[in-house]
């Protein structure tokens, strides 16, 4: 099991999503990818549209100035 | 796994079918923005090009003199391909789609060939007009190797039944 991460926090619409796809298609059963975004849309939607893909969004805490960090785990079982 | 956290299964996968005939570059920056984004919130994304559009899609992205005739030929050199595509407004004579590429990098926002990439890699699926790579004298292997295939209306109707359709 691993961690991966990611800073999406400079990013903008729809390389946000994008990244962040590409990112937890590399994952396998029991992998996390913590994530660095700030409020609004990528706040709003990548956690939404994880869980939407069968991720469980395990962490999602207040770092600074409008950045958050989310830890996205793929479940165990789930198809490699 | 509560029914929030259930994953999409295929026959819930939301779809969204482009068709895109313009062959300017603020358009295809459009359409490859919406393709690359539908396609990561987890979308079927189907893009058809048309008329215009084939520019977007051209193995060669300068201007390559296709087709057979004399005037298919002249046209595919003058609309080249996808280095080639104008601002639809304030083109000045094809400076503006650099300056405008250089803003999108200072402002951090995706550029055109980074949006097309993006699109590529989440596997959204392209395809060419049958009719319009006739007229323009167009074949499959002018194309990128990532079009899946070439169709006419009724096949795309059929692929884009059941989600969302824009026309760009």
């Amino acid at each position: 099991m691993s961690q991966t991460h990611l800073d999406i926090t400079r990013d903008r619409c729809p390389m946000t999503f994008v990244k962040t796809k590409l990112e937890l298609e590399k994952l396998q059963p029991g992998d996390t990818l913590e994530v660095l975004l700030t409020e609004g849309e990528p706040l709003n939607n990548v956690p939404k549209t994880a869980i939407e893909q069968g991720f469980a969004v395990m962490e999602n805490v207040y770092v600074r100035d409008n950045v958050h960090r989310l830890v996205i785990r793929k479940p165990e079982g789930a198809t490699p | 796994m509560g029914p929030k956290n259930r994953g999409n299964t295929m026959s819930e996968k939301k779809k969204l079918s482009l068709i895109c005939m313009s062959g300017d570059f603020d358009k295809a920056v459009a359409v490859f923005t919406l393709a690359s984004g539908a396609a990561a919130v987890n979308y079927d994304v189907n893009v058809f090009f048309t008329f215009w559009g084939l520019n977007v899609i051209k193995k060669n992205t300068g201007r390559r003199f296709l087709g057979k005739g004399l005037l298919d030929r002249a046209f595919n050199f003058l609309m080249g391909g996808r280095s080639n595509l104008p601002l639809s407004r304030l083109n000045f004579g094809g400076i503006s789609p650099g300056l405008m590429t250089g803003m999108m990098r200072r402002r951090r926002v995706a550029t055109l060939d980074e949006l097309f990439q993006a699109s590529l890699a989440l596997g959204v699926n392209l395809y060419a007009c049958e009719m319009a790579m006739h007229v323009l004298g167009l074949g499959k292997d002018d194309f990128i190797p990532e079009i899946k295939d070439v169709l006419g209306v009724a096949a795309f109707l059929d692929l884009s039944h059941g989600g969302q359709t824009l026309f760009i």
